[in-house]
């Protein structure tokens, strides 16, 4: 994929800005662990309570561009606190969260959206009535002219539209079709799309797949992939061991919200991440899904 | 690589333009197979501001069928309805965007009241310059707008509650303080404010031909075509139908959702100082009752014209069609001999065909979308 994001200096540029405000210091100031450097994202033993409620203990895990991570868990392990922490809508109470190996806390969704985390949220991405440029350019959108002849660029953003979800693998029919008509799958794409467009640095997923059928499933890890090949890294949020193990780079696996397990791709087999997920009586059913 | 590719007509041409482009570059040019040719009507058809405009015809001849007195197809006939109905359509626009937006506002019928009684007052009582006067309820507008808008969006109220509280509040002061200030309940003398002759050129005049078309006619076609430059062509536009749409995923997207909707109530309040005005310079007298229930003929001809109730669906000219519909039928049932009050009736019915004409016609043309 050599076609080129337009502007991406910038962003960069304005993501560099962004992370040096938050870490309070300039480039090059403070002494984090020399292996926190290298990943854009790290987080070490992170924990979460609310009053007397223990969401999120000890959870540690490395995001970084071009590289899957996956956060497994059944409901209630404490996925959508991480998500939070990550997206800045909560602030993690003890353990560090690194950008770029500097020590950070995230004040608000702005914060964590100006150093490039976005999230992609399963039912919160797109406007169904809204046509598929519009929602592409959505809060950004491609403007002309000046003065009260400011304009809407409807080429542009159709264009924009076309070409970035083409480099995803979605041939676009029409712009200007409304998105609902959209499958789940490709309107999952849109968003990621999007946010990779945008400039996003990493992309937190949230159960992309979890509403979505076997092919459209499948649709989706494609689009994944496609991310991480173009250099985005991206957080995996999941209940289905299947769909990680076949993305994954490094894999976190939340109980109850504990970090019960942490694993890079080659230190684990599919049959041991579906165990430890499931375990007991579950696996059978589960095997017998896998063997199908 | 490029050459032999036939390009459909409008396929950008900068599809193409590096040479020897990456594998990935996805194929345009080629005409999908999963988009069915659509005929050029069912396109037409399945607007629906187009079911809309067939409404206006069939009221349109059933009105000229029905008519004893043969004005209403004549042209000043004509310029009346049109009249009438541009004072609804101003409104119906503004209340179709603020629709679009997800929001409603039962208090934009008092409102026409409201800013017309203040303007009488303020020339006929206390003797302003009208120009001074005008920008008086202006401001009064924009601050009942922001005060809707802001408490819809704070306390997360539904708009429904919030602006049928605004509206009886204005409907009790409207009534009390014209009493209290002229001992009636109507204001009258706006024709002898200074600078009355100029307002009444920009508000109040009609075109010396047979075709007496008001200027109000004039404002209407104004709101009209700002209303779709903004919805169409504007980033405003897109955040409208956005917010009407889905205001969390709006909001995740960094769309400004309270700065969008607050701006529709004051662009509904102002719609209405522009109504009042305009029916106080044309009758030089405001009666306190004035615009009291027509903000259901500005919701029926917003939904006429296939405004969604929940959002995120609309048009302007959709909406000026509705109250078309709703100008003719006021003025045809007096021209067809019947009692006025049959109008009501009429506006039910309208309303329930006219929507069930929409969707049947969206069903039928363009498939379930």
């Amino acid at each position: 994929m050599s076609e080129q994001v337009p502007a991406p200096t910038e962003v960069a540029a304005e993501v560099e800005a962004a992370a040096a405000r938050l870490r309070g210091t300039g480039p090059g100031g403070g002494s984090a662990p020399p292996a926190a450097r290298d990943m854009y994202l790290r987080l070490e033993s992170v924990g979460k309570t609310f009053g007397s409620v223990v969401a999120l203990d000890g959870v540690s895990m490395d995001v970084n561009h071009g590289r899957v991570t996956c956060v497994l868990g059944d409901n209630g392990a404490g996925k959508s606190t991480l998500i939070k922490i990550l997206s800045g809508v909560h602030q993690n109470d003890s353990g560090t969260l690194y950008v770029a190996g500097q020590p950070t806390v995230f004040g608000s969704p702005k914060d964590a959206r100006d150093v490039g985390i976005a999230t992609v949220f399963q039912d919160l991405a797109t406007i169904p009535l809204m046509s598929v440029w519009r929602n592409f350019v959505l809060g950004r959108e491609p403007v002309k002219g000046w003065g009260p002849f400011r304009r809407l660029d409807i080429a542009a953003g159709q264009e924009i539209a076309r070409r970035e979800l083409g480099m995803f693998g979605i041939d676009l029919r029409d712009p200007d079709q409304p998105i609902g008509t959209l499958s789940g799958g490709e309107r999952q794409a849109v968003a990621i799309a999007r946010a990779v467009y945008f400039g996003a640095e990493v992309v937190i997923l949230d159960e992309p797949t979890s509403a979505l059928g076997v092919k459209q499933s499948g649709k989706v890890l494609k689009f994944v992939r496609d991310a991480r090949d173009r250099g985005i890294g991206v957080v995996l949020i999941t209940h289905n061991p299947h769909h990680a193990y076949m993305v994954g780079d490094e894999f976190v696996l939340l109980k109850r919200g504990r970090m019960t397990n942490r694993w890079l791709k080659e230190e684990v087999a599919l049959d041991e991440l579906v165990a430890a997920m499931a375990g007991g009586a579950e696996l059978e059913d589960l095997a017998h899904e896998l063997g199908a | 690589m490029t050459a032999g590719t036939p390009m459909t007509a409008g396929t950008p041409a900068t599809a193409d333009a590096t040479p020897g482009g990456p594998a990935g570059t996805p194929p345009t040019a080629r005409p999908d197979e999963r988009l069915r040719h659509q005929p050029l009507w069912r396109r037409i058809l399945v607007r629906p501001s187009v079911s809309a405009a067939i409404a206006a015809v069939v009221v349109f001849v059933f009105f000229a069928l029905a008519d004893t007195t043969g004005t209403f197809t004549s042209p000043a006939g004509v310029a009346s309805w049109m009249g009438v109905s541009a004072s609804y359509g101003i409104m119906a626009c503004a209340v179709s965007l603020l629709m679009i937006s997800g929001e409603v506002d039962l208090s934009s019928g008092v409102m026409t009241g409201s800013t017309g009684l203040l303007l009488g007052i303020l020339v006929s009582e206390f003797g302003w310059n009208f120009w001074l006067a005008f920008l008086a309820v202006l401001v009064f507008a924009v601050g009942i707008g922001f005060m809707n808008g802001m408490l819809v969006t704070w306390t997360r109220l539904p708009s429904f509650i919030v602006t049928l509280a605004t509206m009886f509040v204005l409907m009790g002061l409207n009534s009390g303080v014209t009493l209290a200030l002229t001992g009636q309940v109507r204001v009258g003398g706006i024709d002898e404010a200074a600078g009355y002759p100029l307002a009444q050129w920009v508000f109040g005049s009609r075109l010396d031909s047979a075709w007496a078309f008001t200027v109000a006619v004039g404002w209407w076609l104004l709101v009209i075509a700002l209303g779709t430059w903004v919805l169409q062509r504007t980033r405003q536009g897109n955040w409208i139908y956005a917010v009407g749409g889905d205001a969390n995923a709006a909001r995740n997207t960094g769309v400004p959702v309270r700065r969008t909707k607050v701006s529709m109530f004051i662009v509904v309040s102002v719609a209405a100082a522009l109504v009042g005005t305009i029916n106080a310079v044309e009758l030089t007298s405001v009666s306190a009752g004035q615009g009291t229930g027509f903000e259901f003929y500005y919701i029926i001809a917003a939904v006429v014209g296939g405004t969604l109730m929940t959002g995120g669906a609309g048009s302007v000219i959709g909406a000026s069609l509705g109250a078309l519909i709703l100008g003719m039928t006021t003025l045809g049932i007096q021209y067809a001999g019947w009692d006025s009050t049959w109008r009501f009736t009429f506006f039910g019915l309208i309303l329930f065909w006219a929507v069930m004409l929409n969707i049947w016609v969206r069903d039928r043309a363009g498939g379930r979308r």
